[in-house]
């Protein structure tokens, strides 16, 4: 596994943070963020481009599929794989982004409508492309088999993580590298997500901005990274004697085709039961919710409503986190960075908390972990990610036994 | 700084080479110049020289003695008509 996000920059340091309820949400570096109303986003810190991709390397790679190969290269060297050249063919690579290549896009309309520039830069198409972090990922290690890019807002990367899973699976291939990037905080992406209304302002302190199930919550906090996992067919991992660090045994997606923004019950739910039934696993089984929590008004109640609608009074006994609290909505890339959150709370038997939770609210009446982590045994978990336009993808792991 | 040694300096600059690496006499293929570095090169002589090279002209530029050439006659207003028929209709031009 591989995270690269604004609470750490591996994994080691981004659940060592995770689970002290350390926020990444800080002001906003990457440009002046005066003359906006929301100056705060969950930056990766302190990140300098060239430390990681040679000058000629760096011409081509917009920031979200830099993030993507930072992630990718942290889970193919812990994984310890090494795919020879009549393998290739059966690896293949799943990256989910939901804002694409929004750096170059900014800069190249600025350039065109600003400056009054005639021409762009001829390699804007191959940076902004939606699947360049999977191509550049696929050259990178030579995977060879079925490989693409989703693009479902807020659900790329629990689709992307989903149906890399069904293609090991199914048998199409036996190693993935899937997950999600974005590098979402440019001023015009900020300034679309603020007439949204759905941002938490919080510019006087940033890290407690994000406060998920709380009643005083604000609303979401944009941030920016990338996670990525190796998903490997379970015979081809034990044969050459992998570490496993879970599995995945279910995967969930719907549509609520109901509304743009504003998602339903029943959409979510269904999904939430078809990673169970995939799974063969009864709701009374799930000791573990990452939620999708991200700290909207709407959203918490709502997803409170669904997780009672599926678990019934199980539901009070899960312990549930929004560990967007803390990494902040990462868009495309945040159902990857929930799920290896999850898989950390699997591993380590460490449950990372809602942060910033300060009041009770009677809509959101659930277990939500607040502000302080919990130890405990997690053998069936699930990583929720409900996207705007109402496409939710839900993922289910499993402890190894 | 004449043409020539402007093309130089672009080309070495725009494919991260060190100084001397690109020659008056160099191939793209000897610098390892593929299709879509060809055409960042391009754009970088664009904005450089504030000029439109045609897609025409564009595609006859596959050495640094090409692109000096090209350029100094779009450069210095002559005909190029001759260029744009070598890609059309692939005829040598007498320069070459």
């Amino acid at each position: 596994m591989g995270v690269f996000a604004s609470v750490g920059k591996d994994v080691c340091s981004f659940f060592k943070h995770l689970s002290a309820g350390r926020s990444g949400v800080r002001r906003i570096t990457q440009f002046d963020p005066s003359s906006l109303c929301v100056q705060i986003a969950a930056e990766v810190p302190d990140y300098q481009p060239t430390e990681y991709f040679s000058p000629k390397r760096l011409d081509l790679l917009d920031r979200f599929t830099q993030f993507s190969l930072l992630g990718a290269r942290e889970a193919m060297n812990s994984s310890g794989l090494e795919i020879p050249e009549q393998e290739r063919a059966r690896f293949g690579v799943v990256i989910g982004s939901g804002m694409g290549g929004a750096q170059g896009l900014d800069e190249g309309y600025l350039k065109l409508y600003q400056e009054q520039a005639t021409r762009l830069h001829p390699f804007t198409i191959p940076r902004i492309m939606h699947n360049a972090p999977v191509s550049q990922v696929c050259m990178e290690y030579s995977a060879q088999g079925p490989s693409f890019a989703t693009a479902t807002a807020c659900s790329s990367s629990g689709h992307a993580i989903g149906e890399a899973f069904h293609l090991v699976k199914f048998g199409l291939a036996d190693t993935m590298l899937a997950g999600g990037t974005d590098a979402p905080i440019t001023y015009g992406m900020m300034r679309s997500w603020e007439s949204v209304r759905v941002l938490a302002a919080g510019n006087s302190e940033p890290s407690r901005a994000c406060r998920p199930f709380s009643a005083d919550r604000e609303g979401m906090v944009i941030g920016e990274g990338a996670a990525i996992v190796v998903l490997e067919e379970m015979e081809h991992a034990q044969r050459r004697g992998a570490e496993i660090w879970a599995e995945i045994s279910g995967f969930g997606m719907t549509a609520d085709a109901g509304h743009i923004t504003q998602p339903t019950i029943d959409g979510p739910a269904r999904a939430i039961r078809a990673a169970l039934e995939e799974a063969r696993v009864n709701p009374e089984q799930v000791d573990y919710i990452n939620a999708h929590g991200t700290g909207t008004r709407l959203n918490d109640a709502l997803e409170t409503a669904i997780i009672k609608e599926v678990f019934k009074e199980h539901a009070r006994n899960i312990p549930i986190s929004s560990t967007k609290s803390m990494h902040g909505h990462v868009m495309g890339a945040t159902g990857a960075v929930e799920l290896a959150a999850t898989v950390l709370a699997i591993r380590h038997g460490v449950i990372p908390p809602t942060a910033n939770y300060t009041t009770a609210d009677p809509e959101c009446d659930l277990d939500y972990v607040p502000n302080e982590a919990r130890e405990r045994s997690v053998r069936v978990a699930i990583s929720n990610s409900f996207a705007f336009g109402g496409l939710n993808a839900v993922l289910l792991v499993r402890q190894i036994q | 700084m004449n043409v020539e040694e402007k093309v130089i300096e672009i080309i070495a600059r725009e494919q991260h080479l060190q100084p001397g690496v690109v020659k008056a006499d160099s191939t793209f293929d000897e610098l390892g110049i593929d299709s879509l570095d060809g055409v960042n090169i391009l754009f970088a002589l664009e904005e450089e020289f504030k000029i439109d090279i045609p897609d025409s002209v564009a595609q006859r530029m596959r050495s640094v003695h090409q692109v000096v050439d090209s350029l100094t006659r779009v450069l210095e207003g002559k005909d190029i008509s001759d260029l744009v028929a070598v890609a059309k209709g692939g005829v040598q031009p007498a320069s070459n």
